[in-house]
């Protein structure tokens, strides 16, 4: 959910509510649209989707928050569900056991959830289980990584990796601004991870296309002590640095340490993931950090709204179809000081 | 059940919250299995904990040991040779495996004169490095459906999972309390000095405790290999801590020389239950854990008062 809709959340619900008032709640009628459009600008639309409905009651699993990102992921979804009179949220323990995490799926099951948004520690693992749940008539929504059977969940709500490298790197050519001789640093998260190889892969792409390409490229592993050992070895490698990708802004915290360290300024820093404090710095304009690309940590929460919205039978808003979409992709925007604002109200605190 | 007492009470109380908490749902044979589910693949690797622990010694590898028994069992020529004989290759693959590793364990422990705290350490860290090497990170999917189909099946109702737990539940307390091994597995954990003086070779009995607790992690990884229908080197995370843990409250003696077969089901019980209610009532992520911290410590100081009791007759 962007800032302005929240900030309008409440004159949505009103204007909502008086929809209600006059069409039945799960209408999807051009009328009731109609009406929502002439309340509010922003939440247009949207209006009676956010009207109190049938009663929601949502199960809610996600891996142990031991990395800032994922913290945020839950958080993120227990303030969403908060915002509905209608939700009923179940959180279970945040676990990397995929023994526990199936009980914990098994547990929903037995206590008959309308629906379970689900952030699989390992999504191969929890097909099984989660299939059972589809099987037993519940709604199931798949966050962040997927499945392996598409008879496991009815919507997923997938990042976009391969777009994080793509948007890192477009920008990275604008500010060169054709420099052919440019020396590009990449700062990779855990190297053999298929979200690593995807990043890397759309970096290289996106440099390729303005005659760039990746002259030191070194591996952390999501952690600060990490991302502070990669920096410091990538800057006794190479003199001279135009431009450093950072994949993941909880590593950064590492990276930007070690470079203040090395005392070094000849270049600037673009991040990954987006957390709160480096938009800060993006911000404040005083550091090395010029952008950073973001991989929303507001995922479980979409995957709240949308599976409200799928037992209650309504459709996304914005879209003529009347059906939630099967897969939803988010963007990797880049933010800059320019735009900054319209980003920091999501961001996650690493 | 004497000496079991406290534990059936605190098992008993944890089951009387469930049911007024939320007795539509945890009253159900749905949710008995789920418990039960969940105990199973911990409960094997904790019987295997007994036995080292009551030994006098400590296996810190075990989680390790499940995920690299779980990878080396699902790799693609694995799961080849499955395909074309039986699952049973796949099993026997798991066991082997994780035997081995008890091995190495058992022999550093025994012949290296390693503490077993180092010994076991040094094979959490080696065994879950192999796993990593061996599916390149990457989660193995089993593509073996009669391995799948008989071990997340059920029989008479109960899940094979549970069945194997009873099983290994079952033949861990005849060894331990009515065999000579049980028997030595006592003496060697309360006085190995004592013990090589009755006559027990130490060393060999060290080394056959530290396979059995492998041989439980084979069992283990098989029993995860079917829930997930994967392998994988992030499989059995913690399992040491969560393992030691319910041994513990069981009424084990950490120092060895006593332990408790009973004790340690009813320990995975009473941690997998309070997980199960805990879920159920939508309590805070972090409470679950403050309560898991306060069981172990409340039960270690019980510990300690009968320790002492004992030891001043």
């Amino acid at each position: 959910m962007s800032a302005r809709s929240a900030r309008f959340l409440k004159t949505a619900t009103l204007a909502g509510l008086t929809s209600l008032a006059l069409i039945a709640c799960t209408s999807n009628t051009p009328e009731a649209k109609k009406t929502d459009g002439n309340a509010t600008q922003a939440a247009a639309g949207s209006g009676s989707n956010d009207a109190p409905g049938q009663k929601v009651k949502i199960g809610f699993s996600a891996p142990a928050a031991d990395h800032g990102w994922m913290g945020a992921i839950t958080k993120a979804t227990q303030a969403e569900a908060k915002k509905y009179s209608d939700i009923e949220l179940i959180v279970a323990e945040g676990t990397n056991d995929v023994n526990l995490q199936i009980s914990q799926v098994e547990t929903f099951i037995n206590q008959k959830v309308d629906a379970i948004v689900l952030l699989p520690f390992d999504g191969a693992a929890l097909t099984p289980v989660a299939i059972k749940a589809m099987e037993a008539g519940i709604t199931v929504v798949n966050v962040d990584r997927e499945f392996d059977s598409t008879f496991a969940a009815r919507t997923t709500i997938l990042g976009d990796n391969k777009g994080m490298g793509i948007s890192a790197g477009t920008y990275v050519c604008q500010e060169m601004k054709g420099k052919k001789d440019a020396v590009i640093a990449e700062i990779a998260g855990i190297d053999s991870l298929p979200l690593t190889q995807a990043r890397s892969q759309g970096f290289k792409e996106a440099l390729a296309d303005c005659g760039l390409k990746v002259n030191n490229r070194v591996a952390a592993e999501f952690t600060v002590e990490s991302g502070e050992k990669a920096a410091a070895n990538l800057l006794q490698a190479a003199p001279k640095i135009d431009a450093i990708w950072n994949h993941d802004d909880d590593q950064g915290v590492g990276v930007m340490a070690a470079i203040k360290n090395s005392g070094r300024k000849e270049f600037f820093v673009v991040g990954g993931a987006g957390s709160a404090n480096v938009m800060r710095d993006i911000k404040a304009g005083n550091t090395l950090l010029k952008a950073t690309v973001i991989y929303p940590s507001t995922q479980g929460a979409d995957g709240v709204r949308l599976a409200r919205l799928l037992v209650q039978k309504k459709a996304l808003g914005d879209l003529v179809e009347v059906e939630v979409p099967r897969l939803v992709q988010l963007y990797a925007p880049v933010v800059t000081k320019d735009n900054v604002d319209q980003y920091l109200p999501t961001a996650f605190e690493s | 059940m004497g000496r079991n007492l406290g534990l059936v009470v605190a098992l008993v109380l944890l089951c009387l919250v469930g049911i007024i908490t939320a007795g539509d749902t945890f009253a159900t044979g749905a949710n008995v299995l789920t418990i039960l589910r969940l105990a199973a693949v911990i409960g094997v690797v904790s019987i295997g904990m007994t036995f080292v622990i009551t030994g006098g010694g400590i296996d810190l590898s075990v989680g390790a040991m499940v995920a690299l028994a779980s990878v080396w069992a699902t790799t693609l020529a694995t799961q080849q040779m499955a395909a074309d004989f039986h699952w049973i290759f796949m099993v026997s693959t798991a066991l082997l495996v994780g035997s081995a590793c008890g091995l190495v364990n058992g022999l550093l422990v025994a012949y290296g004169k390693i503490v077993p705290f180092i010994a076991t350490l040094a094979m959490l860290a080696g065994a879950r490095g192999l796993a990593e090497i061996i599916s390149d990170r990457r989660t193995q999917i089993i593509s073996v459906n009669p391995f799948v189909d008989f071990f997340g099946g059920s029989l008479i109702g109960v899940p094979v999972l549970v069945w194997l737990f009873l099983i290994v539940a079952a033949l861990g307390w005849v060894v331990l309390n009515r065999t000579t091994f049980g028997r030595r597995t006592f003496a060697v954990g309360g006085n190995a000095e004592a013990a090589r003086l009755a006559g027990i070779k130490v060393q060999r009995h060290t080394v056959a405790l530290y396979v059995l607790a492998g041989l439980c992690c084979g069992i283990a990884a098989v029993m995860l290999m079917a829930r997930t229908t994967t392998g994988s080197s992030t499989h059995g995370q913690l399992y040491e801590l969560d393992a030691i843990a319910a041994v513990v409250i069981g009424g084990t003696l950490l120092s060895g020389g006593r332990g408790t077969i009973v004790g340690t089901v009813f320990g995975v019980l009473i941690f997998t239950t309070l997980n199960n209610v805990f879920t159920l009532n939508n309590l805070s992520i972090s409470a679950q854990s403050v309560a898991k911290g306060l069981i172990i410590v409340i039960a270690v100081l019980l510990q300690q008062r009968l320790a002492a009791r004992g030891s001043t007759p």
